[in-house]
This record gives structure tokens, sequence and C-alpha cells, in this order.
């Protein structure tokens, strides 16, 4: 049953992600988790197959798609239930790769962009600091211009694909008393003298995606790896969050989908007092409860990549697809994990990781609480 | 070198099969694929295109969805498809299927015909073959390696213990086992070009054909579902007294031993 948002060739896509994410992702989520990464294989494989281009121009290796197309990608690897790949992935192509498209130079879309987009380099993008998480403008890093060089001074935490990115996309400031604070935006390489990786920070879930605390210790990069206008930095990233929280809204959709997956075949089968426990009114009503929910963010959240697809303001739908859609899920989650008792509570159940998964949608790229600050916000209360 | 490759739409695996009040198979709602061991076969021309240049024509006969299959071997690097609608046919066997490729294939030029050696829904591993004979052309049977030089198709095939490899002259149909190849996905920048290629569709009036030439000489009877597993059984008492009913049940009632 195809939603009218998306095109026939939407359609044969998901069928083809689908596939992939069926033989070449879920049979080796187990491992992947506990190595507490995803292999370099996989984004190789994924830039091979033309995922990380889906929204990019043929010139620099992209499939010339559309945002819808890159949406449909994200949505079906949710649906593994297995959102440390997705995060791994998705910050890679659609939170690094779009700020290289849009404010890269040629000579940076070269270096970064073309590679990126065939997996051949990892990206990473840094702007929480340990005193900066919701607040972004009061971030601390600094970056001092000398000469051909600005001088990187400061630390980053929580940093998705940190520990293992050949490159990082790092938020300093450059002109404090500027508009929007005065933060710039640099492209960083891994190997970069005074650029340190401190230790992979332990998750409660997400286990497959790696998760790093970055130092910067008189770090020098060279000022043509400046990206974009100096001290326009805050509004570049502004502008980033709104693909960046359509895509928890997705993700978020997925996992949801995937819990009510698990949820129904388990209801089907757990026999109890002499029945499938489904049969119960109160499960089966549980269960139908889930179902409508999950179409309600469903139906929210594409509505809002609809208005980002077209082009219409929707920074207001896309903080309450992103609020909605990342809340419900979990709750889908733990309702999932609930109707399958105690084993849902034991690793060996898919649901157990969905519901761990699921958490920390809410926090990431801008809490519930500035969602709903965004919203008030626009409704002008 | 000009490969025609006969795909067909099949149940997906995992499609759960019903019948209907009439006792025929249920298609209603039913999710739709390309048989996997067609697509063995397409990727199999497409491999062999990108070698030795050429051209890739995918062709199929069946119901108003086999576009959809054609449209994902032409996304996937095909040149063209040709579906022949199933339109006015109640019922048809693989007599009728063959019959039908067959006159099409006249029409077209090719030095090689690749199909999947069997599809996984009816599972007759019929019409490929029926092909080859109506068309008078050589056919190797699950093939798991083909290399194409010099106007032959020199094709690996497993047999009993062992492997067996034959030499045919082209033209030649040659039919894909599991093993053959990885078939791709198709990419978007493959499914945007896809939309542009060329699509022909035709009816079985169109070539010709009609009536008792393309009658089933198969008929199914009637259509029935493996019977419910019943619940298993547990047998109670001592654990010698278990054993000694546990061996009559078998015996008795299985009849296994
Ligand atoms: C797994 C993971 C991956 C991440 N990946 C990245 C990454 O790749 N790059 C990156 O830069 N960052 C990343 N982050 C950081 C993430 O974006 C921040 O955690 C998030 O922005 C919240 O910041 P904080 O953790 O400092 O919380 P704080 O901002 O300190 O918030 C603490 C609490 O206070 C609430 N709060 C704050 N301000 C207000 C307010 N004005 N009104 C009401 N409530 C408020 C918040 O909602 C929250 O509940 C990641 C985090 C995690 C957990
Ligand atoms: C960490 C942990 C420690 C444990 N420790 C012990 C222990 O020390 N000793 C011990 O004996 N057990 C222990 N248990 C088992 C625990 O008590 C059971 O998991 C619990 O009773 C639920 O049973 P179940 O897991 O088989 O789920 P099920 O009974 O199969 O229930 C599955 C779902 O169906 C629902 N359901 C079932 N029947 C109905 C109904 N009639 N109407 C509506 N909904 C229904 C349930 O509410 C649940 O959501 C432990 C479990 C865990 C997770």
């Amino acid at each position: 049953m195809k939603h009218w948002l998306f095109q026939e060739e939407h359609e044969a896509l998901r069928q083809a992600v689908r596939r992939f994410v069926q033989k070449e992702i879920v049979p080796n989520t187990e491992k992947w988790e506990e190595a507490q990464e995803i292999p370099r294989s996989l984004f190789r494989r994924c830039g091979e197959l033309g995922f990380f281009g889906l929204k990019f121009p043929e010139e620099y290796g992209g499939q010339g798609g559309d945002y819808l197309a890159a949406a449909v990608f994200k949505e079906e690897v949710a649906r593994s239930g297995c959102l440390g790949v997705l995060a791994a992935l998705g910050v890679h192509s659609g939170v690094v790769l779009p700020p290289l498209y849009k404010f890269g130079t040629e000579e940076q879309r070269r270096r970064y962009l073309v590679p990126g987009i065939a997996g051949e380099k990892v990206g990473a993008l840094a702007v929480t600091e340990p005193n900066a998480g919701s607040d972004v403008a009061s971030l601390q890093t600094t970056a001092r211009r000398e000469g051909d060089f600005y001088v990187l001074n400061g630390s980053k935490i929580f940093i998705t694909n940190g520990v293992n990115a050949d490159f990082v996309i790092v938020a300093a400031k450059t002109r404090p008393e500027a508009g929007h604070r005065g933060i710039s935006l640099f492209i960083v390489d891994r190997r970069t003298p005074g650029f340190e990786v401190g230790q992979k920070l332990q998750k409660a879930g997400l286990h497959s995606s790696d998760t790093g605390y970055l130092i910067f210790d008189n770090c020098r990069v060279p000022a043509a790896n400046l990206l974009g206008e100096e001290n326009r930095g805050f509004y570049m990233l502004m502008e980033g969050f709104q693909w960046e929280r359509l895509l928890l809204a997705l993700g978020a959709v997925g996992m949801a989908e995937a819990a009510l997956a698990h949820a129904l075949t388990y209801a089907r089968q757990r026999v109890q007092f002499g029945q499938p426990i489904g049969r119960f009114q109160a499960v089966g009503h549980r269960l139908a409860e889930m179902a409508t929910r999950l179409e309600m963010i469903r139906n929210l959240t594409y509505h809002a990549l609809w208005l980002f697809h077209t082009g219409q303001p929707c920074l207001k739908e896309v903080s309450m697809a992103k609020l909605a859609a990342t809340e419900i899920a979990h709750q889908i989650a733990g309702e999932a994990l609930q109707l399958h008792g105690g084993y849902g509570y034991m690793r060996e159940y898919p649901i157990e990781r969905i519901w761990r998964d699921t958490r920390v949608a809410t926090i990431v790229a801008g809490t519930s609480e500035i969602m709903r600050e965004i919203i008030a916000r626009e409704m002008k209360v | 070198m000009k490969i025609v490759v006969l795909p067909k739409q099949t149940f997906d695996t995992e499609a759960k099969i019903t019948l209907d009040a009439a006792g025929k198979i249920n298609r209603e709602g039913v999710n739709l694929i390309m048989n996997p061991y067609d697509e063995f076969a397409v990727e199999e021309a497409l491999r062999l295109k990108e070698k030795h240049g050429g051209e890739v024509t995918v062709v199929s006969f069946g119901g108003p969805k086999v576009p959809d299959i054609l449209r994902q071997a032409l996304a996937m690097g095909a040149d063209k498809a040709v579906h022949v609608g199933d339109e006015g046919l109640e019922e048809i066997d693989e007599h009728t299927t063959a019959t039908i490729l067959a006159k099409l294939l006249r029409d077209l030029e090719y030095d090689l015909i690749l199909a999947g050696w069997r599809a996984i829904d009816d599972g007759s591993a019929q019409v490929a073959g029926r092909v080859a004979e109506i068309l008078g052309l050589p056919m190797v049977n699950m093939v798991i390696k083909l290399d194409i030089a010099e106007g032959k198709a020199v094709a690996s095939r497993e047999i009993e213990g062992g492997y067996e490899v034959v030499e045919v002259p082209l033209p030649a149909v040659i039919t894909a086992q599991k093993g053959l190849n990885e078939p791709r996905y198709p990419t978007m920048k493959g499914i945007m070009q896809a939309k542009k290629k060329p699509m022909q569709k035709l009816t079985i009036a169109d070539l010709g054909l009609g009536g008792e030439e393309v009658a089933p000489k198969v008929r199914a009877r009637r259509y029935y579902l493996p019977s419910p597993r019943s619940q298993g059984k547990i047998i109670t008492g001592e654990p010698a007294e278990a054993a000694a009913e546990l061996v009559r049940l078998l015996r008795e009632e299985a009849k296994v031993v």
C-alpha cells in the first residue's frame, strides 16, 4: 500500500533497500552491536549501491534523486530494528554530507563529498560540548586565525562516528561578539596534529554506533578547510537541523513499525490461559492502539517531509514530527516489550534492543523540550 | 551480443498461500516478486553484456502487474522489455506459456536466451525447456557458471557427486541455478533511467495466437493446502510405562517403526 507522497520510483527503491536490509544488515546486527561499531565495508557497500548519494547530483557520484528517496532509505534501515546502524549511516549521509554539498567549495566537495558519497571516507559532525548541548550558541571551542591556519581549542562530546571518522565537521567560535555568537564550521581531518579522540563512550543503546569524545589542543586546520562563510556556522547548523530532525522522525517511524511487527507476531504465538494472548481483548485493543498511533506519527512525519521536500516553511511541523514520532515510537516499543512478558526484557529478543535504542531519539538533534520550545515560539504563544 | 531473458512474476517467498471460495489460489493482496531464479538469469545477462557488449531484452507473459518485474529488470540494467498480457486466458499451463514466448521470440533477434531453471510457485521447470524445443535450440539446464566465447557457450552444472562442463553452439537456451551469481539491487539512478526505456505491451492476438493453440493441455483439478499440524501429544506416567506407550503409538498410530 503506497502513500501518496511517494512515486513509483520511490517504491521501487524501497523494495531494493528492504531486500538489502534483510540480507546484509539484519543478519549482522548482533555482531555489530557486540563490536560496538559497524564495519567500514558497510559504508563502502552503501556507497557502491548509491544509498549515500540518493539526493546528490551525478557529478559528485550521486544518484540525482530527491529527499524522498533519501527518506525511503532511512525509514527502511530503521525497520531493521537496529537504530545504531541507522545512526552511523544516517549521520554520515544525512547530517555530514548535506552541508558539504550546500556550503562546500568545489575543492572541498571533491575531497570530502565525493569519497563520502562513495562510502570511502566517513564523516562526523561535532557541535555538542560538555558545557553546551541544547544551547548550541554557548559552545566554547575556539578557532583563532593564524596566517593560513585556524587554531582550534576545545572539546566535543557525544559525537556519532567520532571514533572512526576520517574527517569531522567541527563547530567553533571565531568571533563571539558577532551575530549568532560568531560560530564557524571547519572540516578537520582525522590525522591533523592536535586532534585527539578520547574514549569510546558507553551507551544504554545504539551500541553499533560509535560515539566519541573529541579533544582539540592547538589543532591547526588549514584555512581552506573553513566550511561556508566565517561566523555563519550557527545558521548553517540550524538549516541542517530540519533534515536531521526529519531523519530522526523517519527513524522513529521505522523502529515503531519493527516493534509493532514483533509484538504482533509474539501475540499470535504466545499461549497463556489456553489461547494465544492476542485473543485477550486487552491485548488486541492494545495492539490496535499501537497500530493507530504508528499511523498517526507516520502521517505527521510524511506531512512534514512533504512540506520540506516542496520547499515550504516547515519549522513547526518538522519539530512536531520529531517530538511526536520519537516520543510515541518509544512508547510503542515499551508496550511491545510489555507484550513479550519476561522474554521482552531478555537480550535474545530484538524488542529489548528496540526499546533501548528508541530511548535516545527524544534527546538527540534537539530534545523534546527544545522541540516544544520551537513549536510554542512558532505559535507565538 | 543479443540476449533475451524470460522472467516470471511469482508470489513473494514469504506470501501466505490461501484458497478462494472457488478453490483457486487466492491472489488478492499478495506481494509479487520476480522469480528468484529468473533474477540470476537477468543478472547473468547483464554481466555478459558488460563483458561483451550488446543488448538485453526482458520478456514476460502474465497479468497486469508483470510490468513491475520488467521495470525491475530495466532498473538493474536491461535495455528493453516486452510484456505479453494474459487477457482472455482463463486457464494456462506450461504449454500455453512456452507457445506464447516462443512465438514472440521468433520475431526477436538473439544469441542467447536465459531463464531461471524453475519458478518458485508451481515449480514445474518446464517453460524454458519447451521454448528451446519449439525453437529447435540446444539447452543447458541448472547452470552455475557460464562463459561465452567464439559463438559458443561453455556452461558448468552440478550433477550428482560433482560438476559437468558442457559446450553448446549459440543461439542456445540456458537456465540459471542458485550460485550462478549474486543479483544486484537496482539503484536509484537505474530506477530513474528505467522509466525512459522502452516497454512494449502485446496481447496474445497481437502475436497471432488464440484458441486451441494456447489452450492448456494440463488442467489443475483441485488445489488443497497441507493439513494443519496437529497438536503434540504428551505421554504421562512412569518413565518405563511412558516409553512403552510411546513405542506402541509410534508403531500403531504413526506407523513409523
Ligand atoms: C547517542 C548520542 C549521539 C549524539 N550524536 C551527536 C553528534 O553526532 N554530534 C553532536 O554535536 N551532538 C551529538 N549528540 C548530542 C546531542 O545532540 C545532545 O545530547 C542534545 O543536544 C542535548 O544536549 P545535552 O546532552 O547537553 O543536554 P542539555 O542541553 O544539558 O539538556 C538537559 C535537559 O534539560 C532540558 N533543557 C535544556 N534547555 C531547556 C530549555 N530551554 N527549556 C526546557 N528544557 C531544557 C533538555 O531538554 C534536557 O532534558 C549526541 C547525543 C547522543 C546521546
Ligand atoms: C528479570 C526477571 C526476573 C524474574 N524472576 C523470577 C523468579 O525469580 N521466579 C519466577 O518464578 N519467575 C520470575 N520471573 C518471571 C516473571 O514472573 C514472568 O516473566 C511474568 O510472570 C510474566 O510471564 P511471562 O514472561 O511468561 O509473560 P506472559 O505471561 O506470556 O505474558 C505476555 C504478555 O501477555 C499478557 N497477558 C497474559 N495473559 C493475559 C490475559 N489473560 N489478559 C491480558 N493480558 C495477558 C501479559 O500481561 C504480558 O504483557 C522473572 C522475570 C524477569 C524478567
